[in-house]
């Protein structure tokens, strides 16, 4: 038997995915992400990460190639393999007319822990997560963030050594955002390996070590994550609308994202031509007004508002 | 090692009965009164106000021959349609994933929502047993073959429901079953009559039918009396449990209906 203590937290090699009509969403990645590692995959949409972590967590059947989770093979002990991850997915997938405390304490049965213990664990990390006081409330009527908050404490309730999220702090404010990351160091810093996926760049770049880069199906670029972003020079640009847009129009090869009515992001890594981005904006009508970096100056003025607020009303009830 | 993964599907199928059996009692209104509404009806339409002109039926008053089939008739329906909606639900909803990324064996995760359905049948069918001993002077004159005839029954339509619920898509798969498969199989299989008034053609025709050997099996349990062999039915129904259940875990093994 392999010893387990030398083996990677995570070690994919050439998986390979055929959906039913043809489309090849993974063409042969190999990543290896080593024990106690905070590792980001980064990639545009529809590049193969939510593909790739639906297999690792036996949401999505592979065509080829094998998965190794702390030296367990995914193909011979499945059980073992699924006790070792939790998985905060992209979109709710929680029953909505469950309440809080009872999605988690099922959660946990489902991984063998008995209902006792369930409880006690459902305790801490609600409170961590600063969900203890919506434990009796029905899901649907959490928040956005909080939504999120609960796939999270879910995910750890069963104590995994491997968490693996996907793009866990998408379309929460930065209050949130900057929370979730507080708390996922401190998970990382007690020993928990994390893989993460997210389209906020410096997300990536303040939390993870190591990064893979996916596209159209296969890793582009992999390893540290300093070397990596000072090789790829990837950048996001903000662009100010002529003309208020609805809807993100689809743009290929670049991820956009409709930050509001008048304002776009556009990510552009290295090799990418920003004319193409402008092209094909064009062509979908949408006329841009100006161009800028982005920075994250306004993030940090609104979290010092926020501290400072929250510290007036401390020092206020005190 | 082994010992510790029976424990913990031991723990896992029992969450998710109780998770079932928590969701019927809390709607009980959808789940348990509409169905005891309808055979309250059928009692008084059927039992009560023609049965009072059709006469005996193999020695009994209508309204008694026909009481074991409506409770069988509830048992079935209630036990598939539990189990569709609830399954279908969690995967419509996403939260099949729950126990998807999970350790839990296929096999406990299919016995929990069987055991769910189950439930719900016998529920309903006891309810309704209650409901035709308001109606009739019921005998019980088997009472091991009543218990053993509801419980293989609301396992083998507890597995059905199951199975329409992996292949369903939408919510209209959902009800096509019940609709056009199971509601003709249920009337023509002898719960308003003897197979024995039929011509002999389509009393042959009838015995294709799995449900007439749960109906009539039934129906020997409380009245004594049967169009067929307690045998023949006993194989039938282990038969057809052990065969769905079969496929059923084949399919959840393969992913069928939950993976691409």
């Amino acid at each position: 038997m392999a010893n387990t203590n030398a083996q990677p937290a995570l070690r994919i090699e050439n998986l390979r995915k055929t959906y039913r009509g043809g489309i090849e969403a993974l063409r042969g990645v190999s990543i290896e992400v080593a024990r106690g590692e905070f590792f980001a995959l980064l990639g545009p949409n529809g590049a193969g990460k939510t593909t790739l972590i639906g297999i690792v967590a036996s949401l999505v059947n592979k065509s080829a190639g094998s998965i190794h989770v702390f030296g367990k093979n995914a193909d011979e002990d499945p059980a073992g393999v699924r006790s070792q991850i939790g998985l905060v997915p992209q979109e709710v997938n929680f029953n909505l007319w469950e309440r809080v405390i009872d999605i988690i304490v099922n959660q946990a049965g489902y991984y063998g822990i008995p209902r006792r213990e369930a409880l006690e664990r459902s305790e801490r990390y609600l409170h961590q997560l600063d969900l203890w006081k919506y434990r009796n409330t029905n899901a649907r009527a959490l928040s956005g963030g909080f939504k999120r908050r609960l796939m999270v404490a879910r995910a750890l309730v069963h104590n995994p050594p491997l968490l693996i999220l996907d793009e866990p702090t998408a379309g929460v404010d930065i209050e949130l955002r900057r929370s979730m990351w507080v708390f996922l160091q401190q998970l990382n810093a007690e020993g928990v390996t994390i893989i993460l996926t997210t389209h906020y760049l410096e997300e990536a770049e303040s939390l993870c070590r190591k990064i893979a880069i996916i596209q159209h199906g296969r890793i582009s670029e992999q390893g540290d994550m300093h070397e990596l972003l000072e090789s790829l020079r990837m950048e996001t640009f903000v662009l100010d609308l002529a003309r208020p847009l609805s809807e993100t129009p689809p743009l290929e090869d670049f991820a956009l994202r409709r930050i509001d009515d008048a304002t776009l992001e556009l990510d552009m890594c290295r090799g990418q031509n920003i004319n193409d981005a402008f092209a094909q904006l064009s062509a979908a009508g949408v006329q841009v007004r100006s161009l800028r970096n982005k920075s994250n100056r306004l993030e940090e003025i609104f979290m010092r508002l926020v501290e400072e607020e929250r510290n007036a009303s401390r020092t206020h009830a005190s | 090692m082994h010992l510790e993964r029976t424990r913990a599907n031991w723990v896992g199928f029992s969450t998710i009965v109780v998770k079932e059996i928590r969701r019927i009692l809390r709607i009980w209104v959808q789940t348990v009164v509409p169905p005891v509404i309808q055979m309250t009806l059928y009692f008084l339409i059927f039992g009560s106000v023609i049965g009072s002109r059709v006469g005996k039926m193999n020695g009994y008053d209508y309204m008694t021959y026909i009481a074991p089939g409506l409770i069988m008739m509830s048992v079935i329906t209630n036990s598939y349609t539990n189990v569709v909606s609830s399954f279908f639900g969690a995967k419509f909803s996403r939260y099949v994933e729950e126990l998807m990324i999970s350790p839990l064996a296929n096999a406990s995760i299919l016995l929990g929502y069987m055991a769910g359905g189950m439930f719900r049948g016998l529920l309903v069918g006891a309810i309704v047993t209650l409901v035709a001993a308001l109606f009739t002077n019921l005998p019980i004159a088997h009472p091991w073959v009543i218990v053993t005839t509801a419980l293989l029954t609301s396992a083998m339509f507890s597995v059905g429901g199951f199975l329409n619920a992996l292949f369903a898509k939408k919510f209209d798969d959902v009800t096509i079953i019940p609709t056009f498969v199971l509601t003709p199989l249920v009337y023509l299989g002898g719960v308003f009559y003897s197979i024995a008034l039929l011509p002999p053609i389509w009393q042959h025709v009838t015995r294709v039918d799995p449900l007439l050997y749960m109906i009539d099996t039934l129906r020997y349990g409380f009245l004594g009396v049967s169009d067929i062999a307690l045998t023949e039915a006993y194989a039938i129904m282990v038969g057809f449990l052990v065969l769905l259940f079969a496929l059923a875990l084949w399919l959840l093994r393969r992913g069928t209906g939950l993976k691409s």
